[in-house]
């Protein structure tokens, strides 16, 4: 008997299927972008969006709280006043913080999105998943304009989490509520 | 053959269904209020996009390629999974893949499973299939949950609990959870949050479905809103992901398509809370083994019908049962089957491939061919076509049953949609503007059809005189 493998390759064969049209993409792939666009963005999925000049000025305000702090966060950024948590870090640990501050690969204007990809400032997946706070600091060369331009942007093959505001469902007559089971707040700050 | 569980063993022929949910007035209500939302919504988030026809006319492109293509691109995902550390598993049938996965988790020692929402699994019986074989699994969409919890089945693609509204939730929850909780939306978040916190931290096999799959990269794509999935996707030791073999897209950038039609049409939103990508295994990060199983079960047979194959290019996105005014008034559950509305009328029947099947039968008549879902489908599949062709279908199939039991179901259609001609009218308008089976331009509202260039005519038949000849 032929695999499913086999089997199944063999049956889509049989179907001769005709060749399609070239496809043609014939939509925007550029944004306006921009800082104000982004953070207008943002702020529809009511997330806070701060744009800020100094970034260690505005991390002053975490003081007293328990905060995970990926590999490769800017050293400046680890003001006095919060416990930083770094790894190698539990699950538990992770449920345990406070919240979690990192940078970000890319962010996209005509969406309000930020894209992480596990690299510098971003850590691991679960780390911006368990804290129920997260802030990521964007830096306005950063900012993508269009959904095209980010996926340009981006290393498919590396881990990659968009994240659109916080956690949110739509399952109650279909109107989006904040706050399941991703981060209940996403604190976005832009740095021009 | 084993039954293909697509449809639900027992159900009522959609005529006898829908009747008996026409009668239920809160259902009917907690409906027309939840779809009435999603359209208004849905409609402001598609008017943002001045290129919105364009990318719905690049959508349909990259899917038909995909079709075409399916056996190379299949075996170039095939080889880069492979390549990134992942296993990939074929499954020909649902009872094929249930084993495959059952397997799986009992090589893991798994009693409990976390599971993230994906059709294909519904489409299978995964759940009953691991229950019978000793484990668990546990629903962690909220509204999957929900249903899970009421003993109850779907109704809608994208939220299956779409019939509950929160009162009913709040009673669901209170009996299965044992918790105190008021009706507030955001409570019953919370309620959910903390019920299953403890499961995703410690469970060490997770299940999901894909929404894409990137052919060339080996990449898998998985949309979501509550941060359920990122748990389940991240924190396990294994993840299996159940996928049909239709959802891929060849390259990368084809996801630029993709992310920006289903999000709009889905949820009405610029972009869902969270989408995830990941690429076989990343050491240090997520889940070390991975294992895909791509199913067949009756798409290959669907790819052999020239008209109906394009039933395939479906995202999911359910913005067809949201302005259909048949699922408005009956309900997903109708339908019998985890795929309802206008693309289960459609997919169902080809799914399980037999017509002389009274009910699969039954379905290519759920529907009074107006055309909105034509209209609203990202990937343009011309529903009302597929449902003209499979109707003839079910006709030649000669099941006597089956054929009495679809004139039924049209007797049905035809009586209530008198109801709602007003949806029909757009249809019609377009149909008698149409010169050779093509429409240049309409006025509004018909311009709606027409917005991007070359829209194939809704068919020639109107529904009304497709029943006056066949009736007998
Ligand atoms: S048929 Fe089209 S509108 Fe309906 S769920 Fe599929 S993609 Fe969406």
């Amino acid at each position: 008997m032929a695999s499913a493998r086999e089997e199944i390759l063999r049956r889509i064969r049989a179907a001769r299927v005709p060749r399609a049209a070239p496809v043609v993409r014939g939509y925007h792939r550029e944004g306006p972008g921009g800082v104000e666009l982004f953070a207008e963005r943002v702020a529809d999925y009511r997330a806070v969006v701060r744009t800020v000049p100094d970034v260690p000025e505005a991390l002053k305000a975490l003081a007293g709280k328990r905060i995970v702090a990926p590999a490769g966060v800017p050293r400046e950024w680890l003001v006095g006043g919060v416990t930083w948590l770094r790894e190698p870090l539990t699950t538990e640990e992770l449920d345990r913080a406070d919240g979690v501050l990192t940078g970000c690969a890319v962010a996209i204007a005509d969406t309000g999105t930020i894209v992480l990809d596990g690299g510098e400032a971003q850590g691991r997946r679960a780390l911006t998943l368990l804290p129920d706070y997260h802030v990521c600091v964007v830096r306005a060369d950063q900012i993508a304009g269009s959904v095209p331009e980010a996926l340009q942007r981006l290393e498919p093959t590396r881990p990659l989490t968009f994240i659109s505001g916080p956690s949110a469902t739509s399952d109650i007559e279909l109107n989006r509520v904040e706050g399941v089971h991703g981060p209940r707040t996403l604190e976005v700050l832009i740095v021009t | 053959m084993a039954r293909n569980p697509v449809t639900w063993l027992g159900s009522p022929t959609f005529p006898k269904a829908a009747h008996t949910a026409l009668a239920d007035t809160q259902l009917r209500q907690n409906l027309r209020k939840a779809t009435g939302t999603i359209r208004a919504r849905r409609a402001a988030a598609v008017a943002e996009m001045t290129d919105w026809e364009m990318l719905r006319v690049a959508g349909e492109q990259i899917k038909d390629d995909v079709l075409a293509r399916l056996d190379t691109l299949l075996v170039q995902l095939e080889e880069s999974v492979t390549a990134r550390g992942g296993v990939v598993h074929w499954a020909r049938d649902a009872e094929e893949a249930n084993r495959i996965v059952l397997d799986l988790c009992r090589a893991e020692n798994a009693r409990e499973v976390v599971k993230v929402k994906s059709m294909a699994t519904a489409e299978i019986g995964l759940n009953e299939a691991l229950e019978a074989g000793g484990v668990q699994a546990v629903e962690t969409d909220l509204a999957e949950l929900i249903v899970q919890l009421g003993d109850d089945r779907p109704s809608h693609i994208l939220v299956p609990a779409i019939h509950r509204n929160r009162s009913e939730i709040r009673e669901i929850f209170q009996r299965r959870m044992g918790v105190e909780v008021s009706d507030e939306p955001a409570d019953l978040a919370e309620a959910a949050r903390t019920y299953l916190r403890r499961k995703f931290l410690t469970t060490k096999v997770a299940i999901s479905g894909a929404n894409f799959a990137v052919a060339d990269t080996g990449s898998i794509v998985v949309l979501e809103s509550e941060g359920n999935g990122r748990m389940c996707l991240t924190l396990p030791e294994t993840l299996i992901t159940v996928m049909g073999i239709e959802k891929l897209v060849p390259s990368w950038q084809d996801l630029e398509v993709f992310l920006q039609l289903l999000p709009r049409s889905s949820t009405a939103e610029r972009m869902n809370p969270y989408t995830s990508v990941w690429t076989g295994v990343t050491p240090g990060d997520g889940p070390q083994k991975f294992h895909l199983v791509l199913i067949d079960n009756g798409r290959t047979a669907t790819l052999t019908d020239s008209v109906g194959r394009q039933a395939l290019r479906c995202i999911r996105c359910s913005a067809c049962l949201n302005v259909c005014p048949v699922y408005e008034r009956t309900g997903g559950q109708s339908y019998g089957s985890v795929y309802p509305g206008p693309i289960g009328a459609i997919l169902t029947p080809q799914l399980v491939g037999d017509l002389t099947d009274p009910q699969a039968a039954s379905l290519p008549y759920a529907s009074s061919l107006c055309g909105a879902c034509f209209e609203v489908c990202p990937v343009r599949i011309d529903i009302p076509s597929v449902l003209t062709h499979l109707r003839a279908e079910v006709v030649e199939a000669k099941g006597r049953t089956a054929e009495s039991v679809a004139m039924a179901a049209a007797a049905w259609v035809f009586r209530e949609s008198s109801r709602y001609e007003k949806a029909q009218k757009a249809g019609s308008l377009a149909r008698f503007l149409a010169r050779d089976g093509r429409i240049t331009s309409l006025p509004w509202p018909g311009s709606r059809w027409t917005s991007s260039r070359d829209v194939p005519a809704p068919p020639a038949e109107s529904f009304r005189a497709w029943w006056r000849k066949n009736r007998g």
